[in-house]
């Protein structure tokens, strides 16, 4: 075998040599086992999945709120006003005797949908504008210029002067805070597409003689559906809490629908006495809010590091 | 006793999917002024062993075992405090990165006066002034007027320059340098080996140079270490090293560089190929590292990870069939 | 010889500065500032310089990446720097490239297949699915990759391998001309070799004309025929292979040639260290722009920029010396460059 080797190599070619084996070398650290599945996906990513599994309560909350020891939380109940935490109401019961854990529950329905949906309908507005700055010189300048204008109004101001325009609905309260959103998204997609355009794969594709709406479709699109999401999340976040504020000071969900916005502007005036009715709602918001921003967090660092830099 | 002894360290990382096994056993000694070079290529381990040696491996994930003796003293043993009067004082280090390793906001003059009022205890005047005879050391022009500028204000090769000033402001024994001229132009390449060289000889500091190319190690190092994937498989003096080689791998790397002038002597060959990837350091690998991509390996190779031995005097080879000075009759 | 598949006719591009309030040009980039050469059938040209100099914008203005400030990119007879991007569109598959960066020169959401399959798809090089599969398959093979590969995506692969996917999806155009923008310099020694051998193989294989773009000398001397230096946005030698490594004609190409580390120790050779750095591109010095790190520079230098000229069969430089006398001359006669021992 060995003497197969030629002498320019400068290998000897006995045919096997006196055997000096290297010492082995000792485990400096304890073997680490592998991870899969679900086990795997909680060790690699811990906010992800702390901030998944809350929101997934939420979630399953708002959805099954009929079936989870509720009553209705509407229901007036004058007799009953300001009770304090019970075992018939858990949370207890508001100033005009309305039971607040019910409330409390149903009031996630409000959050989580105006959260979720503003964030999808900014982030598809935001790409859209986003996508058409950084490719058509001519409408950057423009755009960019309309979008600093929205940026120096305060989103929350933004927000109550277009609810101030129409009339209290969840749709409206969807509508006026993705209007305050989509300036944040679109600066973002038109970073991203900008510096995805020098990309030398980009710069292959066009050598390649791919058309442009291909080149946007195929090649930056998908590359900025990464940090899109990660962004998404922090607008859901936000929205939740702009929602929260709206209805606080009476200009968002219509009193009418429970909402944690809502309960805790009703609440306001007992707070010195009876806390609870404030408590319970931003105990639940903040969960939610805090949910959301470290799936956010999770994603950012589970997505390409690189691209989470630019957030 | 030599100035810095290395034996068998081992620098380990913990990740998700196994422990990485960057540097697995390497052991060589560097004496008082001598220039030694570390080559190997990305992910062989050469950066860790340098920043092993000034305990800049976060812990966790990182592990360091073994022993680092500079000067007799074991530096894995020292404290936190003991340690940071050590960096930057007897060893110090320079990067690859000129711009990323200055810090932005502060001048020069105060970056090079930092490290000597921290560790010599001079005041802001004598460390100035020092800092001024830094930069004419290293041969930056006009060094009153460019003391008081921000790195921003230089070119690559003066910055290189300054951190090589920096690295050398306090009189260290020992310098690391992590690939000082990866990251300039070849004209400028040529200025920083040059001023190398030159301060070598004024002022006698041992220095590891860890790099990957090879023409780099020809013009500068006095002795060699090879490493793969996380071991030392060769070491010799320079000139052996590059006339003959005895390690599979170290006769692939050299190889496998076109030398410059070959068109002109008639010398042009293709260019030697090593097959395949390094392995995967999350594994242990039982024998040869370099088994997986040598043409001569054999079962022994695979089966049992060969010893360094000494092939020459001096020349050592972790290779169960390179030869052995004398054996090349048979 | 036939007419060259490329030509390169004084061409300029100027990067506009924006400054000020309203975003307004305050000044140039003169990256490239007046570049002319050709490059025949099957020929590997090599563009060499430093970082800055302006080799890879180039390149990108080769392959139209951006429109030109000036002048004339002619391919095989049609001048495309000014066409019409529908028209221009067909002819793209005819000039090919690979960048430098294993990582992002692949887009990283595409498998290795739609890779490869879009520039025969653009092109309309096959027809039907069965045909697109197998030219698919032959590019892995011409790249020495598995076939099975090709629906891995791209972060599987090491960097050599993903530089070899690089050059596939260059070759699926069955291009005339390859562009290799300093396409082995991000890689190892070893894998070096490897994707140096795959082009030289490539190239003989196919009859690919090459403009081969980078730092290294020592690796464009083992590839190329011609070599291109530049300089601050200027050709400053043009010459065969052999000329200009033997007798640099250039006072910066002769610095370049002695600056290279040879992997030969104690190799005693004549070693001419430039002084400073180069100058900013903003503002290139009057007079030859190499004047201020020349260490022959006279006074002529200063105020005169010199031309690029013949000197001899093939061999252009830009240099006044050549107009001195024999004795004044540094660089006159050959003199084995600075690389053979001195």
């Amino acid at each position: 075998m060995a003497s197969a080797h030629t002498a320019p190599l400068g290998l000897a070619a006995e045919s096997r040599p006196p055997v000096a084996a290297a010492p082995p070398m000792p485990d400096v650290l304890p073997p680490v086992k592998p991870r899969r599945g679900l086990v795997g996906f909680v060790y690699r990513h811990p906010t992800m999945a702390i901030g998944g599994f809350l929101l997934l309560v939420m979630i399953f909350i708002a959805v099954f709120a009929p079936l989870l020891w509720t009553v209705d939380p509407t229901a007036l109940a004058p007799a009953r006003r300001t009770r304090e935490p019970s075992l018939e109401h858990w949370f207890g019961t508001d100033m005009l005797g309305r039971d607040v854990y019910s409330r409390v529950m149903y009031g996630a329905r409000v959050s989580l949908i105006v959260g979720f949906a503003v964030a999808i309908l900014s982030s598809v507005i935001g790409l859209a504008i986003g996508l058409v700055s950084g490719f058509i010189r001519v409408a950057d300048g423009i755009i960019m210029r309309i979008m600093d204008g929205l940026m120096s109004i305060p989103p929350i101001l933004l927000a109550i002067a277009l609810m101030a325009l129409t009339r209290g609905s969840v749709q409206n309260v969807i509508i006026a805070i993705t209007i305050a959103e989509i300036p944040r998204v679109s600066r973002l997609v038109r970073g991203v597409v900008l510096s995805l355009r020098e990309q030398p794969y980009v710069e292959a594709a066009v050598a390649a003689g791919t058309r442009t709406p291909m080149i946007i479709l195929r090649h930056i699109l998908p590359n900025t559906l990464a940090p899109i999401t990660v962004q998404a999340t922090y607008i859901c976040a936000s929205a939740m809490i702009v929602e929260a504020i709206l209805s606080f000071i009476g200009a968002g969900t219509p009193p009418i629908i429970p909402s944690w916005g809502n309960i805790m502007a009703e609440g306001r005036a007992l707070w010195q006495v009876k806390p609870y009715i404030v408590f319970f709602p931003a105990l639940f918001l903040s969960i939610t809010v805090l949910a959301v921003n470290l799936l956010g967090d999770g994603l950012r660092d589970a997505l390409d590091p690189r691209m989470a830099k630019r957030l | 006793m030599a100035l810095l002894e290395i034996e068998n360290l081992q620098t380990h990382f913990r990740t998700p999917d196994g422990v990485n096994r960057a540097v697995d056993g390497v052991s060589f000694n560097v004496e008082a002024g001598e220039t030694l070079a570390v080559v190997g290529e990305s992910g062989c381990g050469k950066s860790v062993t340098a920043m092993s040696i000034l305990r800049l491996i976060p812990e966790p994930p990182g592990r360091i075992a073994g022993a680092i003796r500079f000067q007799g003293r074991n530096l894995l043993e020292l404290s936190d405090r003991e340690m940071r009067d050590i960096r930057g004082n007897e060893i110090s280090m320079i990067f690859q990165e000129p711009m990323t390793s200055l810090n932005p906001v502060l001048t020069v003059g105060r970056q090079i006066g930092e490290t000597l009022r921290l560790h010599q205890g001079l005041n802001r005047q004598q460390a100035e002034a020092r800092a001024v005879e830094m930069l004419q050391l290293v041969g930056i022009p006009e060094p009153q007027r460019r003391v008081r500028e921000y790195p921003h204000q230089l070119s690559g090769g003066m910055r290189q320059r300054v951190m090589i000033a920096i690295a050398l402001a306090c009189n260290p024994k020992l310098l690391i340098a992590d690939e000082p001229t990866t990251a300039l132009d070849v004209t400028i390449q040529a200025q920083i080996l040059d001023l190398m060289r030159d301060l070598k000889r004024r002022v006698g500091a041992a220095i590891v140079l860890i790099t990957h190319d090879l023409g780099v190690v020809a013009e500068v190092a006095e002795r060699v270490v090879v490493m793969y994937a996380g071991r030392k498989v060769e070491e010799a003096q320079v000139g052996p090293l590059f006339r003959t080689p005895r390690h599979p791998y170290t006769q692939g790397l050299l190889g496998s560089v076109p030398k410059l002038g070959s068109s002109l002597t008639g010398t042009e060959t293709r260019l030697a190929e090593i097959p395949g990837l390094v392995p995967s350091l999350k594994q242990k690998i039982p024998g040869c590292v370099f088994a997986s991509r040598c043409p001569h390996a054999t079962d022994l190779c695979r089966e049992v990870a060969p010893a360094l031995e000494e092939k020459a005097p001096g020349h050592v080879a972790a290779c169960h069939y390179a030869a052995r000075e004398g054996a090349m009759a048979a | 010889m036939s007419r060259p598949i490329l030509e390169v006719k004084d061409l300029k591009k100027h990067f506009p500065i924006h400054g000020g309030f309203f975003g307004g040009v305050t000044g140039h980039v003169y990256a490239v500032d007046g570049v002319s050469f050709d490059i025949a059938r099957g020929e590997t040209l090599s563009l060499v310089g430093e970082s800055g100099c302006g080799k890879s914008t180039v390149g990108k203005a080769i392959l139209r990446l951006f429109p030109i400030t000036a002048g004339q990119v002619v391919l095989d007879g049609t001048r495309i720097d000014d066409m019409p991007a529908g028209r221009l569109r067909p002819l793209r598959r005819r000039i090919q490239v690979v960048f430098q960066d294993p990582f992002s020169s692949l887009n990283p959401r595409m498998r290795v297949r739609d890779i490869l399959a879009e520039p025969i798809r653009n092109f309309g090089l096959a027809k039907g699915k069965d045909e697109m599969e197998e030219r698919v398959a032959a590019l892995m093979d011409k790249v020495r990759l598995p076939r099975d590969a090709v629906g891995r995506w791209p972060h599987e692969f090491s960097g050599g391998q993903r530089q070899r996917i690089g050059i596939a999806r260059a070759l699926a155009a069955e291009p005339d001309i390859i562009i290799c923008d300093e396409a082995v310099s991000a890689l190892d020694v070893s894998v070096k070799a490897q994707i140096v051998n795959l082009l030289q193989d490539l190239q003989k294989e196919l009859g690919l004309a090459m403009l081969f773009i980078s730092h290294d000398l020592a690796i464009v001397e083992h590839m190329t025929h011609r070599v291109a230096v530049m300089y601050l946005g200027k050709i400053v030698e043009v010459a065969p292979k052999r000329e200009l490594f033997a007798a640099p004609k250039h006072p910066y190409t002769e610095a370049l040639l002695s600056a290279v580390p040879v992997p030969e120790p104690g190799a005693q050779r004549q070693r001419i260290i430039l002084k400073g750095d180069v100058p900013s591109p903003i503002n290139p010095p009057k007079g030859c722009r190499f004047h201020t790190r020349c260490p022959y520079a006279f006074d002529r230098c200063r105020v005169e920029e010199p031309p690029l000229r013949p000197l001899e069969a093939g061999h252009l430089a830009a240099c006044h010396l050549h107009d001195r006398p024999a004795a004044e001359n540094p660089l006159a006669g050959a003199r084995g460059g600075a690389l053979l021992p001195a």
